[in-house]
C-alpha cells in the first residue's frame, strides 16, 4: 500500500492505493464519486472517461498510484458552481443525447476534451473521436447532435433550426 | 400546434439532471455499511463432471470470511423457470432443476461453481485461485442440429436435448401441409436468427442484506422488474414471504430484456447475506456479462410460402430449431412458441399457417427474451420468404405484398393464429413509406451508384408488433406462471401534489418525465406537481415491470384508467382539497383485443 496525493475537482485528496489499485476503483470506492462508470474491463467502452492533466483518459487503464500531484476532473466538476448545468450538458438534456445514462459521464468527460482541442468539428470528426465511447441506448445520433449543437454555442454561432 | 404539456409535448426529461452531473444511483454505486464482496468461480468449460472440489486454501485466504458450494445450497430451490409450454402431445416441457450454483456438472461456459466472499472484491478474487477445482471434460453439444442428433447429452431428463416439441395451431397442421403439397408455387427458405449478447452498457449488480432483528431481506439489483423478482426468488428459491423481501431497482444503465430474469447471482447474494448477516455485494463484469446473462435469439428456422397461380398467399409453414441453453431462463420458453408463433399472420391474409418448434438444450449461455422477443425473428422470416417468393415469380416486392394484405373492410380480422388485429390500414401506410423512400427514384440511384462502383438495394418489411404481454388471463391460459398485469396507484398528497406508485420500472425509458405527462393530463394539472414513484417494492406494492413495450400500454392505461372511475373534474385544482389524503389503486388486468 501506498499513499497518494492529487486533486480533484478542484479540491485536493489523498488515499491509500495497492499497486494496481485503479483510477477508476479510487474515484469510485476511495472517494465516493460514483458519476465515473465501469462498463466493461478491456478499456473499450469508454463509459470511465475523466480528466487527467487536461486530457481525457480511460480512468479503468491508468494506476491511481501513478498520479501523484495530477489534477483530475470527473463529471461532478463539470456543472457550473452554482450547480445549473454546463453548455454540453445542457445540449445533451436539449437534444435528448441520453436514456438509461449509463454511458453519458464518459461521452460529456470526452466530447468535453474534443471541444477543448477543436471548437467547430463536423460530424464526422465528432463521430470518429467518439469511437471510444459505446452506447446501447440511443444509436449516437443524438449524442453527435447534442455535441455539435454544445459547440456551435461555445463559439456564439447561432443554433441551425431543428 | 405542438403543445408545452401533457400527452404529447416534447418535454424535457427530469432523469437528465441527475444523470447528466453524475449523480445518478446505479446498483454499483450502492454501498451498505460492512459489506462483504462476493466473486463467483466459473468453468471454463462447456460440458463436464466436477471430479473434485477443495476450497480449504480458499477459506483460510486473507480476507476471506465464506466460500460455499452447492452442497452448502441443499435447502435452497433451483432457479425457476416462469412460463410452462406445453408440447404438442400435451405434455408438459422439460424442466431441468437449475441449481444456484453448479452441482456434480458443469452445462456451459461460465456456469458458476463456487462463491468466494471477502472484505475486499480484490481478497475474493484472489482466493478464487486458490480454490482446487478438477473438471473432467466431456463431450459438449454447442450446435443445435447436432444436440438433437446424438450429441452429448446436456440433462438426463432429455437424453435427445429436446425441452419440448411445440406445434401451433397443431389441428391445422394437415390443412396447411395439403395446401403446400398442392399449391401452384412454394417458396422455401433457410435462416439463421444469430445468438445476440444484450450487453447493456451497465453490467448486474446484486447486493443482498438482512436485517436479523426484523428478520427482513433486502435485495438491490439491476433489474427491469422488482416485484417480479421478489415473487421468484421469495415464493421458488429463498421460500421468503413478501413482506419480509424488500427489492429495489434503482436507476438501471439499460437492460433491453437481459435483466428481466431471476438470476442466480440474486438468490446467491440474498441467502449468503442471511447467512452472514451482512450484505453481500456482487458485481459483474463484462467478461462475465458475456458468460452469464441471458442472450437472444438463436433460431434456426425453414420457412415454406405457397401461392396459388395468381400468387395469393395459400399457406405458410415455418419450422424453428430454438436454443435455450444449458438451463431454462425465466421467459424462455414462450419467446420462440407464443410470442412468435402468433406473429406469423404479420399483415397478410394467409388463411393457413403452422409452425413447429423443437427447443434445444445445449451447452451454452441460457437464452432468452431480447428486444422484441420472437417478433424480430417472425418478421425476418416472414419477410424474407415474401421477397423471395416475389423474385422467384417475377413480381415486384411491394405489389406481392399489396396483393396479399388484409383489406381494411376485413377489420376486425382474425388470424388464423389464435390473435384478432383490430384495425389496421396496411396498403396506406406501405405506400406512404414508399412515397417518403422515394421507391420512384431508386433505379436512377442505383445506377449512379454503380457509375461508380457501388451497389445499392431496396428493402421492404412491412410488420404488426405484439407489445405488452398482457392481459394475465390470456397469458396465464398460455402457461405464464405469474399474472401479467400492470398497477398503479395515484395518491393526492395535502398540499395538492400528486404521487404515482407505479409497477412499470424505467432503465432508460423516461418514465418518471412520459407518466408525469399522462397523469398531468389527465387530473388537468401542472407536470410538475406529479412524481412518478417506482423501482421498490416497499414502496410500490404490486407490479409486473417494464420489458415487451409494455410500459405505456398496460402502465399508462393503469394510471389512464383513473378517469373511468373519477371524473376529471373533481381533479381540477380547487376540488382537489377535497380529495385531499385519498389514495386511488387499480389494478388494470385487461388489454382488450
Amino acid at each position: 500500500m501506498a499513499t497518494v496525493s492529487m486533486t480533484v475537482n478542484g479540491k485536493p485528496v489523498s488515499g491509500e492505493v495497492e499497486g494496481r489499485t485503479l483510477l477508476v476503483e479510487f474515484l469510485r470506492e476511495g472517494l465516493g464519486l460514483t458519476g465515473t462508470h465501469v462498463g466493461c474491463d478491456t478499456s473499450q467502452c469508454g463509459a470511465c472517461v475523466v480528466h487527467v492533466n487536461g486530457a481525457s483518459v480511460k480512468a479503468c487503464s491508468v494506476f491511481a498510484g501513478s498520479l501523484e500531484g495530477a489534477e483530475v476532473t470527473t463529471i461532478e466538476g463539470m456543472a457550473n458552481s452554482d450547480g445549473s448545468l454546463g453548455v454540453l450538458q445542457a445540449a445533451f438534456r436539449e437534444h435528448h443525447g441520453l436514456q438509461c445514462g449509463f454511458c453519458t459521464p464518459g461521452m460529456i468527460m470526452s466530447a468535453a476534451d474534443l471541444l477543448a482541442r477543436n471548437n467547430d468539428p463536423t460530424e464526422a470528426e465528432v463521430r470518429h473521436w467518439l469511437e471510444g465511447n459505446f452506447c446501447r441506448c440511443t444509436g449516437y445520433q443524438n449524442i453527435v447532435k447534442a455535441i455539435m449543437a454544445a459547440a456551435a454555442e461555445m463559439r456564439g454561432a447561432p443554433v441551425a433550426a431543428e | 400546434m405542438p403543445k408545452d404539456a401533457g400527452i404529447g409535448a416534447s418535454s424535457k426529461r427530469r432523469e437528465d439532471a441527475r444523470f447528466l452531473t453524475g449523480t445518478g444511483q446505479y446498483t454499483d454505486d450502492i454501498n451498505r455499511p460492512g459489506q462483504l464482496y462476493c466473486h463467483f468461480l466459473r468453468s471454463d468449460v462447456a460440458h463436464g463432471k466436477i471430479t473434485s472440489l477443495d476450497t480449504t486454501a480458499a477459506k483460510s485466504a486473507p480476507g476471506v470470511v465464506a466460500v460455499y458450494t452447492a452442497e452448502d445450497l441443499a435447502a435452497v430451490g433451483g432457479v425457476p423457470c416462469g412460463w410452462q409450454v406445453t408440447d404438442k402431445h400435451g405434455e408438459p416441457m422439460k424442466e431441468p432443476k437449475h441449481p444456484i450454483l453448479a452441482e456434480g456438472k458443469v452445462r456451459h461456459v461460465g456456469d458458476p461453481v463456487v462463491a468466494v466472499i471477502a472484505e475486499s472484491l480484490d481478497a475474493a478474487r484472489d482466493a478464487a485461485e486458490m480454490v482446487a477445482l478438477d473438471i473432467e471434460d466431456l463431450p459438449a453439444a454447442v450446435n443445435m442440429a447436432d444436440a438433437i442428433n446424438g450429441g452429448a447429452t446436456v440433462h438426463d431428463e432429455a437424453p435427445d436435448n429436446i425441452c419440448f416439441d411445440w406445434g401451433f395451431v397443431e389441428e391445422n397442421k394437415q390443412a396447411v401441409d395439403d395446401a403446400i403439397a398442392n399449391a401452384a408455387h412454394v417458396t422455401k427458405l433457410e435462416l439463421v436468427n444469430n445468438r445476440l449478447v444484450a450487453n447493456p452498457m451497465e453490467p448486474r449488480v446484486a447486493i443482498g442484506d438482512y436485517d436479523r432483528a426484523r428478520d427482513e431481506h433486502t435485495l438491490y439489483t439491476t433489474s427491469q422488474n422488482p416485484h417480479v423478482i421478489r415473487l421468484l426468488m421469495g415464493a421458488f428459491v429463498l421460500s421468503i414471504p413478501e413482506h419480509k423481501l424488500r427489492v429495489v431497482a434503482p436507476d438501471v444503465g439499460g437492460g433491453f430484456g437481459s435483466k428481466i430474469y431471476h438470476y442466480a447471482e440474486e438468490a446467491f447474494v440474498t441467502w449468503a447475506a442471511t447467512q452472514l448477516a451482512k450484505p453481500v455485494k456482487w458485481t459483474s463484469t463484462r467478461s462475465e456479462a458475456f458468460l452469464s446473462d441471458a442472450q437472444g435469439r438463436d433460431h434456426v428456422t425453414t420457412i415454406e410460402l405457397a401461392m396459388d397461380a395468381e400468387h395469393n398467399f395459400t399457406a405458410l409453414r415455418c419450422s424453428t430449431l430454438a436454443n435455450m441453453g444449458a438451463y431454462l431462463s425465466t421467459f424462455a420458453p414462450c419467446v420462440p412458441t407464443w410470442l412468435h408463433g402468433t406473429l406469423l399472420a404479420g399483415n397478410y391474409k394467409t388463411p393457413l399457417i403452422y409452425t413447429n418448434v423443437k427447443a434445444v438444450f445445449t451447452n451454452t449461455a441460457p437464452v432468452d427474451a431480447y428486444r422484441g422477443a420472437g417478433r424480430p425473428e417472425a418478421t425476418y422470416q416472414l419477410e424474407r420468404a415474401i421477397d423471395m417468393a416475389a423474385r422467384e415469380v417475377g413480381m415486384d416486392p411491394a405489389e406481392l405484398r399489396r396483393k396479399n394484405f388484409i383489406p381494411t373492410d376485413a377489420f376486425p380480422y382474425q388470424t388464423p393464429v389464435a390473435v384478432q388485429y383490430d384495425t389496421g390500414d396496411y396498403d396506406a401506410t406501405l405506400t406512404k413509406a414508399m412515397e417518403l423512400a422515394d421507391a420512384a427514384g431508386f433505379e436512377a440511384r442505383r445506377q449512379e451508384s454503380a457509375a461508380r462502383g457501388k451497389l445499392r438495394g431496396f428493402g421492404i418489411a412491412s410488420y404488426i408488433e405484439a407489445c405488452g404481454i398482457a392481459p394475465s388471463s390470456l397469458v396465464g391460459a398460455l402457461g405464464a406462471r405469474a399474472g401479467l398485469y400492470e398497477a398503479a396507484t395515484v395518491r393526492v398528497n395535502p398540499t395538492g401534489s400528486i404521487s404515482v406508485f407505479t409497477g412499470s420500472h424505467s432503465h432508460g425509458q423516461g418514465h418518471e418525465t412520459t407518466f408525469a405527462q399522462v397523469v398531468a393530463e389527465m387530473l388537468g394539472c401542472d407536470e410538475g406537481a406529479v412524481d412518478i414513484v417506482h423501482g421498490d417494492t416497499s414502496k410500490v406494492p404490486f407490479g409486473m415491470g417494464t420489458y415487451g413495450s409494455r410500459s405505456l400500454a398496460v402502465g399508462g392505461s393503469a394510471e389512464f384508467s383513473i378517469e373511468k372511475h373519477y371524473s376529471v373534474e373533481k381533479f381540477r385544482f380547487f376540488d382537489r382539497k377535497q380529495l385531499t389524503g385519498e389514495t386511488i389503486t387499480l389494478f388494470y388486468a385487461a388489454l382488450s383485443g
